[in-house]
């Protein structure tokens, strides 16, 4: 194909767009679910709506996208609030109640499916693209119907910002406020089974979660402000829905949602890494030149010492009685000898005026500090 | 004594999130004015008993008036300083960002924080020694300066109460001074603070009003009258003898 396509083919246009409303609402709503420590909840939310998908095309007996939806979002609201419910009123911790409603929602949806490939007259191919998604079947009203539910809750996220960057931090001080918490968490817990539900025709039941989690995990590498956090977030989903649909487009048998992901996922991968803040390899480079320096400054304390002992600062001694120094090395000399901290001559050192000040500028403030 | 003139007044309190009672039968009458230490034994309580004032749990039986009225009327009134350990620093935002947030309670929904909040937030800052640190983020803080962000974002409040739990608990000696003389200053401008504390040698030196927990209420009264070896026996359960100069 070429790239002249996605101008002018419409199915592509469609999903391209589709793809990038999805992943910004996703990116979006993540970011709390990321910060409020529930990552899994999305992972949760997904699976529990299966057999909503299911129960509504038993019950209508017709496969109507939009009452899919609508099955779909009340079994996730079902499993979610469920879920809380387990947390607040058994010992069970978050991470037990979680796993424990997504597979029985799951197996329950699976069963469903089962049941009906097994009914007469039943047209049943086509439920099971819920599971893994099928971009290619978006079309025009499902993009609006996305970009509608983004506007909603960006308008609700503006609105209640500072709310819910409180509830965020300090869930108990924000109560303590007389904010009503309850209704906060209804709010954007609401919000979050609702950007899953609709990404479950392009994305699917199996992988929507990390529509939710990769962009936000990506994100937090690269700033340390909550709002340019959220932006970020989305930018990267949309980002991600883009890139995923144009490759999968570009060659026969990619299917969308997987690529998608795969995309997000090389983002979190990228940050995690290059990140200049919070990433790896920085942290890595951050932490070496650090020991490197420390290494240096330690040796030529060592040598301040040394040197203090006697009337000339600048008298030369034999790098024999380094050795029994723990922080020496050859190496060390050469680099104090580059910043002319140092003389070498032969097997022997001596201190210059400049490295004798510098080494009793660093004893005196680590002197001080130690008292 | 009116029952006005109460900070906070405390009846039948009993409080239990599974099967044993945290908190039993609790009657506390704290009276405007005060700085009180909590005391008592690990699982005592003392965190429960500030969760409880401040409604965040929700009690089995009892009641707690603030100023003579259910706290929902008075969150205006009482300013809230949690254990550092509760949040995760790790959060993205910056110190003044974080003391900002005493403000929204006043501002009430929707509303955002302005230049006049800035202000505050900036002074509660230079009270507790921070405002070089007010765009650090929080996750660079050191233990005790994120103690000092936490008593900044409750000054903010300008409550008459204040409820502080083991703000004491991991910072360094300067820091301890800093914010005894922080609290014994709020106290002079006849506000009540009840804290929750761990360190039994530094309650004459600290406060002068103080109360025994241990899932009942041992006692509660002035520190010259009531804090001895008897009462710290109690609660404790062994044979306390603390070198207190009185």
């Amino acid at each position: 194909m070429e790239l002249t396509d996605f101008f002018t083919n419409y199915t592509l246009r469609t999903i391209t767009l589709g793809t990038a409303v999805l992943g910004a609402i996703c990116g979006m709503l993540g970011s709390f679910a990321v910060l409020r420590k529930q990552s899994l909840l999305g992972d949760a939310i997904s699976h529990a709506s299966l057999p909503g998908i299911a129960l509504a095309f038993i019950i209508t007996g017709v496969k109507n996208d939009n009452l899919i939806l609508i099955g779909a979002l009340i079994s996730g609201l079902v499993g979610t609030f469920w879920i809380k419910g387990i947390v607040k009123r058994t010992r069970l911790k978050n991470d037990t109640a979680l796993g424990l409603i997504l597979s029985l929602f799951f197996g329950l949806g699976m069963l469903l499916l089962t049941f009906i490939q097994k009914m007469p007259n039943a047209n049943q191919a086509g439920l099971d693209k819920y599971l893994f998604g099928q971009a290619a079947t978006l079309v025009e009203e499902d993009v609006w119907v996305m970009a509608t539910v983004t506007g909603i809750s960006l308008i609700v996220l503006l609105l209640f910002w500072k709310e819910l960057k409180l509830l965020l931090f300090d869930p108990d001080y924000t109560k303590t406020l007389g904010f009503n918490t309850r209704f906060l968490d209804i709010l954007i817990t609401s919000f979050i089974v609702l950007a899953i539900v609709l990404g479950l025709k392009t994305v699917g039941v199996v992988l929507m979660s990390a529509m939710l989690l990769a962009p936000a995990a990506a994100a937090r590498q690269w700033t340390n402000n909550l709002g340019i956090m959220i932006v970020l977030t989305s930018i990267l989903g949309a980002f991600s829905g883009v890139l995923g649909t144009a490759i999968s487009a570009s060659q026969d048998n990619l299917s969308t949602g997987p690529v998608i992901v795969l995309v997000a996922a090389a983002f979190v991968a990228i940050s995690f890494v290059f990140s200049p803040g919070r990433g790896l390899l920085f942290r890595e480079i951050r932490i070496r030149r650090n020991r490197r320096e420390l290494h240096l400054r330690k040796t030529l304390t060592f040598m301040y010492h040394i040197a203090r002992d006697h009337e000339e600062i600048s008298h030369p001694h034999a790098i024999k009685i380094l050795n029994n120094f723990h922080g020496f090395s050859r190496k060390s000399l050469t680099k104090l000898e580059e910043q002319q901290f140092i003389k070498l001559n032969g097997k022997e050192w001596a201190l210059t005026k400049k490295g004798y000040n510098e080494a009793e500028a660093m004893y005196n403030k680590m002197g001080t500090t130690h008292d | 004594m009116k029952e006005k003139n109460y900070a906070i007044k405390i009846d039948d309190l009993t409080v239990a999130y599974n099967y044993k009672p945290v908190l039993w039968d609790i009657d506390l009458k704290i009276p405007e004015g005060v700085l009180m230490a909590i005391v008592g034994p690990n699982g005592a309580g003392k965190s429960t008993l500030i969760k409880s004032i401040l409604n965040i749990i929700k009690p089995i039986a009892g009641t707690v008036k603030v100023f003579g009225k259910p706290y929902k009327q008075q969150v205006d009134k009482v300013a809230y300083v949690p254990q550092k350990g509760s949040v995760d620093w790790d959060f993205p935002t910056i110190a003044l960002d974080v003391v900002m947030m005493g403000t929204y309670g006043s501002l009430g929904w929707i509303k955002r924080p302005g230049q006049k909040e800035k202000k505050q937030a900036l002074e509660a800052l230079e009270k507790v020694g921070m405002l070089a640190f007010k765009d650090r983020q929080i996750s660079q803080l050191s233990g005790g300066q994120q103690q000092r962000i936490f008593l900044a974002r409750a000054l903010v409040q300008n409550a008459s109460i204040y409820l502080m739990d083991e703000p004491f608990q991991g910072v360094d000696a300067t820091t301890e001074k800093a914010i005894i003389n922080i609290l014994k200053e709020l106290r002079h401008a006849g506000k009540t603070l009840i804290v929750v504390h761990h360190d039994l040698q530094t309650v004459p030196k600290y406060f002068d009003w103080v109360t025994f927990l241990n899932v009942k209420g041992i006692a509660s009264g002035p520190v010259r009258d009531i804090f001895n070896d008897d009462n710290l026996t109690k609660t404790y359960g062994i044979n306390y003898k603390v070198a207190v100069n009185k």
